[in-house]
């Protein structure tokens, strides 16, 4: 409760005594290609085999002559969209962008590099983490439509090389009953997510004191309390939208 | 000159500084001495403002820094720069960056001006040609230097360094200490040195104040410290074996 609490001024801090626009906007494009560009890789190969493994389960589990084949993809539609993009992408996320983000600040902490900010009178919570949560804010929502598009093209890819299904099929499946507002819920879920992980990772590696082996306890906390805060938000987000 | 007056400081409940006052004069290199954990980079915090102390003030100049008004306060941090233990330089940055960061942030001039102003600062540390050069590439007295050059950079009227010489050999120690000598009287600047080191105090302690668990016990300049008739500052200035021969030597 007290973290909350002391996790809440931290964030007001962000607004107080602030850059010039043109600082936070060369700042934030930085942080966008280190949240965002950065995590394409591992995005794409997590996506692509999930989409390619969750086709392969679901027409494993729907052997039957009475079920049509495009119910596979219609599946991996549904789970793609509503949590395999922005969730379970999530969880990567947390691991590559929050363990990142708090050793990066958790450095800055021990090395002195934020008490060299402070004397030159920047605040520096400002400085640094505000453009962290933008970046993310903006590319963790693009990372999880990426994701979505190759989690499709990776169930599309393997149900025609195995040949569970024909590739008509598969995609006759993804249009098939098709929810637009999935889509969205999506990407409100990614923005949630996106906020979590950043603001989370940054106040774990913000306030780290002591030595290297801290900076090392941080990076994990930010990566468990990421995790625990998105799964909470999830399931919370799930209950009041859906 | 830089007045402190009646500073106490406490963590959680755990005092750690009591009382301190003292001066540190314009054109001179000031020393804060004493053992590790006895508050002297607690101290300098509070000077710096990085830290509110519990009671007292600082001045700078006459102007009150600890409550004094906000854009008072502003005006006096454009007028500080600090060298840090590890030199703090900005990982992300290259030299020329790091130390061009003060200027980019706390004036309007332009990028030319900038630079010139950067390589003039580089070259007094005797830095040259590490422009594009990384903190991670450099050792650990070129980053000392860097973060000089960096604290200097703006016109700075006030020069803090915590522990100038921590991780440098003898030799680096000496030539770091020495040019914050020279750039304290060739700019006509306030400089406070925290620092363990009695060969610094010997060489550069134009005036020294001795803490001890928290508590400031002496202060004097480095001509009269052998004779100083206090026991704590004497068991830290004899726990080297060259001090006490030395002091045999005298006698
Ligand atoms: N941020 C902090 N929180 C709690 N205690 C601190 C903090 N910083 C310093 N201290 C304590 O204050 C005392 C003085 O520390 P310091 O000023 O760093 O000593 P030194 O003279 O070696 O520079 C030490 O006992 C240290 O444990
Ligand atoms: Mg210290």
């Amino acid at each position: 409760m007290e973290s909350i609490g002391k996790f809440l001024i931290f964030m007001g801090r962000m607004f107080i005594r602030m850059e010039s626009f043109g600082t936070y906007f060369k700042l934030t494009v930085d942080e966008s290609i280190k949240v965002g560009y950065n995590s394409i890789l591992i995005f794409a190969i997590v996506s692509t085999f999930m989409g390619a493994v969750t086709t392969l389960q679901t027409a494993y589990n729907l052997i039957s002559p009475f079920i049509p084949s495009y119910v596979i993809s219609l599946v991996v539609r549904d789970m793609t969209i509503l949590e395999l993009a922005p969730t379970i992408m999530a969880i990567v996320y947390a691991g590559k962008v929050g363990s990142n983000i708090a050793g990066e600040l958790g450095t800055m902490r021990i090395t002195e590099q934020i008490d060299a900010l402070e004397v030159m009178g920047i605040n520096s919570a400002s400085y640094l983490v505000l453009p962290k949560i933008i970046a993310s804010l903006i590319m963790y929502p693009l990372l999880v439509i990426l994701a979505g598009y190759l989690s499709l093209l990776g169930g599309y890819m393997t149900a025609v090389l195995t040949g569970v299904m024909t590739g008509y099929d598969y995609i006759y499946g993804i249009r098939y009953d098709f929810v637009e507002f999935n889509v969205k819920f999506a990407l409100i879920k990614a923005l949630a997510f996106a906020f979590l992980v950043a603001a989370i990772s940054s106040y774990k590696g913000y306030f780290t004191k002591g030595g290297a082996l801290e900076v090392g306890q941080s990076s994990t906390s930010a990566v468990t309390n990421s995790c625990i805060a998105i799964l909470t938000a999830d399931y919370l987000l799930a209950k009041l939208l859906l | 000159m830089i007045e402190v007056n009646h500073i106490s400081h406490s963590f959680e409940g755990k005092q750690v500084l009591f009382d301190i006052s003292s001066r540190f004069e314009k054109g001179q290199t000031n020393l804060i001495i004493g053992a590790s954990g006895t508050g002297k980079s607690v101290l300098l915090k509070c000077i710096v403002g990085l830290l509110q102390p519990d009671e007292g003030y600082v001045t700078y100049d006459g102007r009150d820094f600890t409550s004094g008004d906000r854009n008072l306060k502003i005006d006096i941090r454009r007028e500080i720069g600090m060298l840090f233990q590890g030199g703090a330089l900005f990982d992300s940055k290259n030299v020329e960056e790091n130390v061009m960061f003060p200027l980019n942030i706390l004036t309007k001039m332009p990028l030319d001006e900038k630079l010139d102003r950067v390589n003039f600062c580089l070259q007094r540390v005797d830095l040259e040609n590490v422009n594009k050069k990384m903190p991670s590439e450099l050792s650990g007295g070129m980053k000392k230097r860097v973060g000089i050059a960096r604290a200097i950079v703006n016109n700075s009227q006030y020069l803090f360094c915590d522990e100038p010489n921590s991780g440098l050999d003898p030799q680096t120690s000496i030539t770091i200490d020495n040019l914050i000598k020279e750039i304290t009287i060739e700019f006509d600047i306030t400089t406070v040195v925290v620092t363990h080191d009695m060969n610094s105090v010997m060489e550069i302690g134009d005036y020294i104040a001795f803490m001890f668990e928290g508590r400031l016990l002496w202060e004097g300049s480095n001509d009269q410290i052998i004779d100083c008739n206090v026991q704590e500052l004497e068991n830290f200035i004899f726990a080297n074996k060259l001090m006490r021969t030395m002091r045999n030597m005298k006698s």
